[in-house]
C-alpha cells in the first residue's frame, strides 16, 4: 500500500477522494440538491448493496472457474452447468428435508464429486490440449442442459430460505429524515442477501488463507506459476488437480443454491452464469482469486447501478467495462502479463 | 465415390417420398413451437393444446390424412425463420401452425410474404405489429395481440379497485410495450395516473435496485414481466418486504409462473390481471375444453389446466381443421378456397367466439381475472369480468388509434 502511494501519488489522491465521497454519500443525510440531481438516497444505497451482494454470488461462481483455469489452463465451459446442477440438487434437498442450510454442503459435495469424475474421465485424458478440452466442455454443457431439462423440466425453481431469513431487516444506514417529526428513516434490506454477502466474504477470505497460508495453497500457487517444475519437485500434481477441480466445481454447486434462493433456477441460467463468470474472470484477470473478487464486485455494481440510473443501457454497461479492461489492461486488473 | 453415390440415392429417395405424399391424399401440417431454451415449458404446453385439438378432430380431415411435423424453435426470430424454412422448403408442408413468441411472429410475417403458396396460422405470438403493420396475405392470427389482452383491466382497476395512481415495471421489448398499452389505454381513459415506468431488459434476474426505486406513494404496481423474470421479481419483492397492491400483465399470471416451484408466486394471490382466458370459468364449452386437455395427457405431463399458450395453439388448429373439412381438403389454386374459409370463419372457441378483421387478426373476448388459491394449493385465475368484441384498435377508430403510435416506452402518457 505504501509502495503504491509512493509510486503513484496522483492516483492515490484521486482514489482517496473518491473513497471519501463514497463514504460521505453512504452515511450522510443527503442535501436537497443531491437528491434532485441523482434521485433519492434509498435508491443509491440499495443499488450499492445489491451490487455488492450480486457480486458475492458472481464471485462464488467465478472463483472456482478462475482457480481451475489458473492451475490447469483449462477453460471449463461446463462451469455454468455445474452451477445449475447445484441449484437443482439444493432445491431437492431443501424441499425434501426442510433444512435450507443442509442444501449447501450436499450441493457442494455432490457437485464436487461430479467434478472429480469430470477431471478423472475427461480432462486427464486430454491434458494440455486446450482446443479439445474447450470443445469437449461445450459438448458436456449441452448434454447436461438437456439431461437436466429432462429430469427437472423447464419450470422455475425457488429455494425457500427459512422464515427467520425471509423479509427485510432495518439497518443503521439513514436514507432520509421524516419531514413531520424529524426522525431518521433507516434503510430496510433483505436479510437473506446480507447473509449471502457475509457467506461469500467468509468463503473468499477462507480461500485466501488456504492459498496463502497453507502447504496445499503453496502447491497450488506453485502449480499456477510453473506446473512442470512443481511436478519435477515430486509434488503429486494429479492429486492437486483433482482436489482443485473438485473444490471449484463444489463452489459452483454452492453458488447454485445461493442463486436459487435469491433468484431462481431454470434452464438457461447455466449459460447466463457461464457468461457472467467469463466476464468476471476477464475483467479480474485469469487465475487470480483477488481479481475474481474485484471483477465480481465491479460487474455486480455495474448491473445494479445500470438498472436504475441507465435503464436503457443496463445490458451494455457490463460489456463496456470488459472492453475498457481489454483495451487498457488486456491481462485483467489483477492478472499477470 | 461411395459417399457421393449414397448421397444421390438418398436425395432421390427423398424427392420420391416428397412427390408421393402430395398425391396420396395427405396434408402436411408443420408446427413451430419453442421446445428449447427459456420458453421450453411454454412451447410444450402449446403443443399439448395442438394435440388436444387433433385428438378431437381425429386424424382424417376432409377425407385426407393429416401429417404433423413438429419443429422446435428457441423464441428468437432467426430460429423461427430457420424452422419455418425447414418445414416449408424441405418438408414441403401446406400449412404452418405457429409461432409462439412475439418477435418470432413478426419474423414469420415477413417470411410468409416470400412463400405465398403456404398458409400460416399464428400459434399464440402476441406482438401488435405482426398483423397491424404491413400484414401478409397468408398469415392468419386467431388469437388477440398483447394490447387486446389488456382490454378491460384499466377500467376495472380504477373503478372497482379504486387504485388512482400506479407505477409500472415492465419488460423492455415489443410484447412488454404492447401488453402495457392495452392496460394504459383503459386506465388513462378512466382517469388513472401512471406516475413512473421502469423498463427492464428482458432476462433481468436481479431486481433488487428496481424494487428500491419503486415509489412508496402509489396505490398499486403494474408488473409486465414473464417467465423466470416474473418469478425472480416476486421472490425478491417478498424478501425486500414489499406489500403494495400488484397488477399483473398477461404473462405475469399465466400457468408457467403460477406453477413455479417455491413460495414466491404466493405474492400474486388476489392480483388482478387480464388475458384471453380465465382458468376456472364455468362456461360449459370452456369446461369441456379443460376436460379434453386433462384427458389427453397424464397429470404429471401437463399443467393442472391449459395455459393460454395451449389455448392459442388449440384454437389455431381447430380453425385450420374446420376449414380443411369445409373445403374437403382442397388446397388447389394457391389454397384459395381454404383461405376464403379462414377469412370468413366464426370460430366457436372455448374462450369465446373469434372472428377475423380485415388484417386477418382476431377479434374476440378478453377476460379480466384475479389470481385465487384453489383447495389443492394450486394457483389459478378466476374471471371477474368479460369484455366482448375486443378489436385490435381497442374499440377506437383505426386512424385515431394509429395516431397514438406503435407501442413503445412512452406511449400513452398520463401522469
Amino acid at each position: 500500500m505504501r509502495r503504491f502511494i509512493e509510486q503513484r501519488p496522483i492516483w492515490s489522491v484521486i482514489l482517496f477522494c473518491l473513497a471519501a465521497v463514497l463514504i460521505w454519500m453512504i452515511f450522510a443525510v443527503w442535501p436537497q440538491w443531491l437528491t434532485s440531481l441523482i434521485g433519492r438516497k434509498k435508491i443509491f444505497l440499495n443499488a450499492l448493496f445489491n451490487g455488492i451482494t450480486l457480486g458475492g454470488l458472481y464471485f462464488l461462481v467465478a472463483s472456482g472457474f478462475t482457480l481451475i483455469f489458473g492451475l490447469m489452463r483449462n477453460v471449463n465451459l461446463a462451469h455454468g452447468s455445474l452451477y445449475l446442477l447445484g441449484g437443482y440438487i439444493g432445491y431437492g434437498v431443501a424441499s425434501s428435508t426442510g433444512y435450507w442450510i443442509l442444501a449447501f454442503p450436499v450441493s457442494f459435495f455432490v457437485v464436487g464429486a461430479f467434478g472429480v469424475l469430470l477431471q478423472f474421465f475427461v480432462f486427464r485424458r486430454m491434458e494440455g490440449q486446450d482446443l479439445r478440452q474447450t470443445l469437449v466442455t461445450i459438448g458436456i454443457s449441452i448434454v447436461m442442459a438437456d439431461l437436466m431439462l429432462w429430469i427437472w423440466g423447464g419450470d422455475f425453481y425457488n429455494i425457500n430460505p427459512p422464515s427467520w431469513l425471509s423479509g427485510p431487516i432495518e439497518t443503521f444506514f439513514i436514507t432520509g429524515v421524516k419531514r413531520s417529526t424529524g426522525e431518521f428513516i433507516f434503510m430496510k434490506y433483505p436479510i437473506v442477501r446480507l447473509v449471502i454477502l457475509a457467506a461469500s466474504v467468509v468463503i473468499g477470505f477462507g480461500m485466501w488463507l488456504l492459498l496463502n497460508r497453507t502447504q496445499i495453497g503453496m502447491m497450488i500457487r506453485a502449480g499456477v506459476d510453473d506446473r512442470d517444475m512443481l511436478s519435477a519437485t515430486g509434488a503429486r500434481i494429479q492429486l492437486v488437480f483433482v482436489g482443485v477441480f473438485a473444490f471449484g466445481a463444489g463452489l459452483a454447486g454452492l453458488a447454485g443454491v445461493v442463486g436459487g434462493t435469491f433468484q431462481s433456477i431454470a434452464p438457461g441460467e447455466d449459460i447466463r452464469f457461464l457468461l457472467a463468470s467469463l466476464v468476471v474472470v476477464i475483467v479480474g484477470g485469469m487465475g487470480s482469486i483477488t481479481g475474481a473478487a474485484i471483477g465480481a464486485a465491479l460487474i455486480g455494481l455495474a448491473e445494479q447501478f445500470g438498472s436504475v440510473y441507465l435503464p436503457t443501457y443496463a445490458v451494455v454497461v457490463t460489456f463496456v467495462i470488459m472492453v475498457a479492461v481489454l483495451a487498457f489492461r488486456p491481462q485483467g486488473i489483477m492478472g499477470k502479463a | 465415390m461411395r459417399n457421393t453415390l449414397l448421397a444421390t440415392v438418398s436425395l432421390a429417395a427423398m424427392l420420391v417420398t416428397g412427390a408421393a405424399s402430395a398425391q396420396d391424399g395427405t396434408i402436411k401440417v408443420g408446427v413451430l413451437a419453442t421446445l428449447e431454451g427459456t420458453y421450453t415449458v411454454l412451447g410444450e404446453d402449446g403443443v399439448r393444446g395442438l394435440k388436444t385439438a387433433m385428438n378431437e378432430v381425429g386424424d382424417k380431415v376432409g377425407g385426407k390424412n393429416i401429417e404433423l411435423i413438429i419443429q422446435s424453435t428457441d423464441a428468437s426470430p432467426d430460429s423461427a425463420v430457420r424452422g419455418a424454412r425447414k418445414l416449408v422448403e424441405q418438408d414441403k408442408v401446406d400449412i404452418v401452425i405457429g409461432p409462439l413468441s412475439g418477435s418470432e411472429g413478426i419474423a414469420l410475417r415477413d417470411y410468409a410474404k416470400t412463400q405465398p403458396q403456404v398458409t400460416i396460422l399464428n400459434g399464440i405470438s402476441g406482438a401488435q405489429e405482426t398483423t397491424f403493420v404491413d400484414p401478409a396475405e397468408n398469415f392468419f392470427r386467431f388469437n388477440m395481440d398483447g394490447a387486446q389482452w389488456g382490454a378491460g383491466l384499466g377500467e376495472y382497476v380504477f373503478n372497482d379497485k379504486g387504485w388512482k395512481n400506479v407505477a409500472a415495471v415492465a419488460e423492455d421489448y415489443s410484447f412488454g410495450y404492447t401488453n402495457f398499452l392495452g392496460f394504459a389505454h383503459g386506465y388513462c381513459d378512466a382517469g388513472g395516473k401512471i406516475v413512473e415506468r421502469l423498463w427492464v431488459p428482458l432476462g433481468t434476474k436481479d431486481f433488487g435496485s428496481i424494487i428500491a426505486a419503486l415509489p412508496d406513494d402509489v396505490d398499486a404496481i403494474y408488473l409486465g414481466l414473464g417467465g423466470g423474470d416474473a418469478v425472480n421479481f416476486l421472490n425478491q419483492y417478498q424478501q425486500a418486504g414489499g406489500d403494495a397492491n400488484l397488477i399483473g400483465g398477461t404473462i405475469m399470471v399465466d400457468g408457467t409462473v403460477l406453477s413455479a416451484k417455491g413460495d414466491a408466486k404466493k405474492a400474486l394471490i388476489g392480483t388482478p390481471s387480464s388475458g384471453p382466458q380465465a382458468d376456472t370459468w364455468d362456461d360449459p364449452k370452456w369446461q369441456a375444453y379443460v376436460k379434453s386437455y386433462q384427458d389427453s395427457f397424464p397429470p404429471d405431463q401437463r399443467f393442472p389446466s391449459p395455459s393460454l399458450l395451449a389455448t392459442g395453439y388449440y384454437n389455431a388448429t381447430h380453425a385450420a381443421m374446420q376449414c380443411l373439412n369445409d373445403v374437403k381438403g382442397d388446397l388447389s389454386d394457391g389454397q384459395k378456397s381454404f383461405r376464403q374459409c379462414l377469412t370468413g370463419l366464426e370460430l366457436d372457441a372455448p374462450n369465446g367466439k373469434i372472428v377475423l378483421d380485415g388484417n386477418r387478426q382476431a377479434v374476440g373476448s378478453n377476460f379480466v381475472i384475479e389470481v385465487v388459491e384453489l383447495d389443492d394449493g394450486n394457483l389459478a385465475t378466476k374471471m371477474v369480468k368479460k369484455v366482448d368484441n375486443v378489436t385490435q384498435t381497442l374499440g377506437q377508430d383505426e386512424a385515431e388509434f394509429r395516431k397514438l403510435g406503435l407501442p413503445s416506452r412512452d406511449i400513452l402518457e398520463c401522469s
